[in-house]
């Protein structure tokens, strides 16, 4: 392996000459398959002499404040950029994104539906899906067997709270449910949007009137801070992906609804001691399955200013192509392939065979829509995230109001009215109405 | 000095500084063990503290990442920067430390409170700039930023120190025939050689450990080591060890710096803006 990148390495150092080759400058998050795709690099730029990969790692935070900052200014530092599915439709929309028209052979079609939807502004793709997620259950099938429970593939969250009741033994160390507290828009807020859609609420109404006083609100908030008070481990307001994952790994957490791309860390007896012992299941649901389970992508994208477009299309379709799969599954194996993207991944069956979590993920990010995520209509697209600029702002204050709430420095109404207070200030400040 | 008999003040104290000490050193020790950790040994509640250390961190940091080149950006930016803010510094703390004008004062804390500004505000008009004048993802830039923002430090810190120096000394010098080069060389430069030390070390440190600018204004070729440590964090899943270990590269060569220069550092510093 060493040798192998050793040689890799010495092959690219020849290859590039300064004098010919494009410097491409991909700004990207520290997340296992991103790594994955730079050490892959080696082999596009193999196939491809003249374009020269050069990697900028940034914590998902600086990320964000950087590309920004880089859009808004045309500074253009970087030529292919890691962003999400939130931006996306909001800078495609603005026009600081390259439309991406990919060629015949890139098989435009064979992109998850509800990934390509998420990802497109009027029909024009503003982004492609380097990997995807939804949400789901994960749970500790030894614990529902010992507590004579059997989870239907579809469990509602009351049967979710029946079952954290019967596990929950903090005296040995398991907590009934693990989930986030917090605050942030793409921390708790991204989980708890989704139990408000299933609680039957939403955002904002069509009129754009933020709805967060509403009953589906209360009932939610509600029902998920006297679940995790009762059943969850201490200190919940200030878990979340990455803490809950260590808990979890170690064996702490009877249930679990997150992103599914904590099925592969969870299952994966390397740094998970429940390893053999995890069960999928599809988010519960309440009112309605609608907007229960979350959408997001983590996205390949070109900025409008980029002096290297061609060279920049040409990398992050061969990245998010199927034969860059293929590369993936060949070099470490079919578990370890970017997952979310692709109806052919899923049709692969070395892939099923090797991903105990591959159907119920698909099924999660199939049943997902961006443009109907709420039982009542909805003026916004965006699952667990409204996709317009200000909602980062609110996002952020509500998830402050939730996970005091959850710390019990406040009430739930008290947090409800202040998050309420806030979104109308934000939204008519910004003219969504009078 | 009587003071060899062990008073309950003198043990008091003693424990005391030990308990400070442990405090201050904690986190630094916690680090060092994590980076020897696996991930999963690393996220462990409560802490495993013996174990079996590994490589593997360090292995995974090596072939990820190009250490040299950041080392080297940090070196180059850091020493540069001190320079050439000395360069600046000792004349400007010179003319305010004798002879002061009736603004001298004023001018001093008018330096100092541009301190006071989060650097954050200044990130969209410097980052134009940059773009502008060519700088980004140069170490230019970085050069400049460091410096500039490490002068109202480097003016404090000389001045005080300056102003300890007597100035019928230089006066006699002066009065001696000797002209502004031969006063500085001569009498300044060997009476204030422990502050101008003190306060190159200081800022060489405080320029190493920069993040913000650092992250702001470097891509592919200008980061430095805060850099190299902010890339293993992870928004999905586990880093800690990686991020241990990477960090852990990053400080040791100024750990093992300061190390060697802790007399003049706490010297500079006891004698020094803060005493």
């Amino acid at each position: 392996m060493k040798q192998q990148a050793f040689l890799g390495l010495a092959l690219v150092a020849a290859l590039s000459l300064p004098s010919t080759a494009t410097e491409l400058v991909i700004v990207t998050v520290n997340n296992g398959h991103m790594i994955e795709m730079q050490k892959l690099g080696k082999y596009f730029e193999q196939a491809n002499p003249g374009i020269q990969l050069k990697w900028v790692t940034l914590e998902e935070g600086v990320l964000r404040q950087r590309v920004t900052t880089d859009i808004a200014t045309k500074g253009g530092q970087f030529d292919v950029m890691t962003i999400g599915m939130y931006e996306t439709p909001i800078w495609g929309k603005k026009g600081w994104l390259q439309e991406i028209k990919p060629d015949a052979a890139y098989d435009v079609d064979d992109l998850l539906p509800a990934m390509r939807n998420g990802l497109s502004v009027g029909g024009k793709l503003y982004a492609v899906p380097f990997y995807g997620e939804s949400s789901m259950l994960m749970y500790r099938k030894d614990l529902a067997d010992k507590a004579g429970v059997q989870v239907p593939e579809r469990p509602t969250w009351t049967q979710i709270r029946d079952l954290a009741a019967k596990i929950h033994d903090p005296k040995n160390g398991v907590y009934g449910i693990c989930l986030r507290g917090k605050p942030g828009w793409g921390d708790n807020m991204a989980f708890l949007s989704t139990m408000v859609n299933t609680f039957g609420g939403q955002w904002f109404d069509m009129s754009w009137k933020p709805q967060i006083d509403s009953k589906p609100w209360r009932d939610a908030v509600g029902f998920y801070v006297d679940m995790m008070k009762k059943y969850g481990p201490p200190g919940s307001s200030s878990n979340s992906f990455n803490e809950i994952l260590a808990l979890y790994n170690q064996g702490k957490c009877g249930m679990w609804v997150d992103a599914t791309i904590a099925a592969s860390f969870v299952s994966d007896p390397k740094q998970s001691k429940v390893a053999d012992k995890v069960a999928f299941a599809q988010a519960p649901t309440m009112v309605t399955p609608k907007g229960a389970n979350w959408l997001w992508a983590w996205t390949l994208a070109i900025p409008a200013g980029s002096q290297k477009v061609e060279a920049a299309r040409k990398f992050v379709t061969w990245a998010t192509s199927k034969e860059y799969i293929q590369l993936v599954a060949k070099v470490e194996g079919w578990h370890a392939v970017p997952t979310g993207t692709r109806k052919s991944t899923y049709a692969t069956p070395e892939f099923q065979k090797a991903a105990r979590f591959a159907a119920a993920e698909k099924m999660a990010i199939d049943s997902a829509n961006p443009n109907d995520s709420t039982l009542p209509k909805s003026p916004y697209v965006g699952v667990q995230f409204a996709a317009i600029p200000e909602f980062q702002a609110i996002g952020i204050t509500v998830g402050q109001q939730m996970s005091a709430a959850l710390a019990g420095k406040t009430t739930v109404d008290a947090a409800l009215k202040a998050s309420q207070f806030a979104a109308e200030r934000e939204m008519k400040k910004a003219g969504y109405y009078k | 000095m009587a003071r060899s008999r062990l008073t309950p003040t003198l043990m008091a104290r003693t424990v005391l500084a030990w308990a400070v000490a442990l405090l201050l050193f904690f986190p630094l020790a916690f680090l060092f063990l994590t980076a020897f950790k696996t991930e999963l040994q690393a996220i462990a509640v409560p802490p495993e503290l013996i174990f079996s250390p590994t490589l593997e961190s360090f292995r995974e940091v090596h072939t990820r990442s190009d250490y040299l080149l950041f080392a080297k950006n940090s070196v180059i930016t850091s020493v540069v920067s001190t320079l050439l803010g000395l360069l600046i510094a000792v004349p400007a703390a010179y003319s305010m430390a004798f002879f002061r004008g009736p603004r001298t004062k004023d001018i001093l804390m008018w330096m100092l409170s541009t301190k006071m500004m989060p650097a954050v505000g200044a990130l969209v008009p410097v980052y134009v700039l940059a773009q502008y004048s060519g700088l980004l993802d140069t170490k230019l830039a970085l050069i400049i930023l460091f410096m500039l923002s490490n002068l109202p430090i480097m003016v404090w810190m000389l001045y005080s120190h300056f102003k300890d120096i007597p100035p019928e000394i230089l006066e006699a010098a002066r009065m001696d025939g000797a002209n502004l080069w031969q006063e500085f060389r001569r009498v300044l430069l060997p009476l204030g050689m422990g502050g101008m030390a003190s306060t190159g070390l200081l800022c060489l440190v405080l320029s190493w450990n920069e993040a913000f600018w650092s992250l702001n204004l470097s891509s592919a070729k200008a980061g430095t080591l805060a850099t190299l440590i902010a890339s293993y964090s992870s928004p999905e899943g586990l880093f800690w060890a990686k991020l241990s270990a990477a960090s852990l590269l990053a400080i040791a060569p100024i750990v093992v710096f300061g190390w060697f220069s802790q007399k003049q550092l706490v010297q500079g510093l006891t004698f020094g803006a803060v005493k």
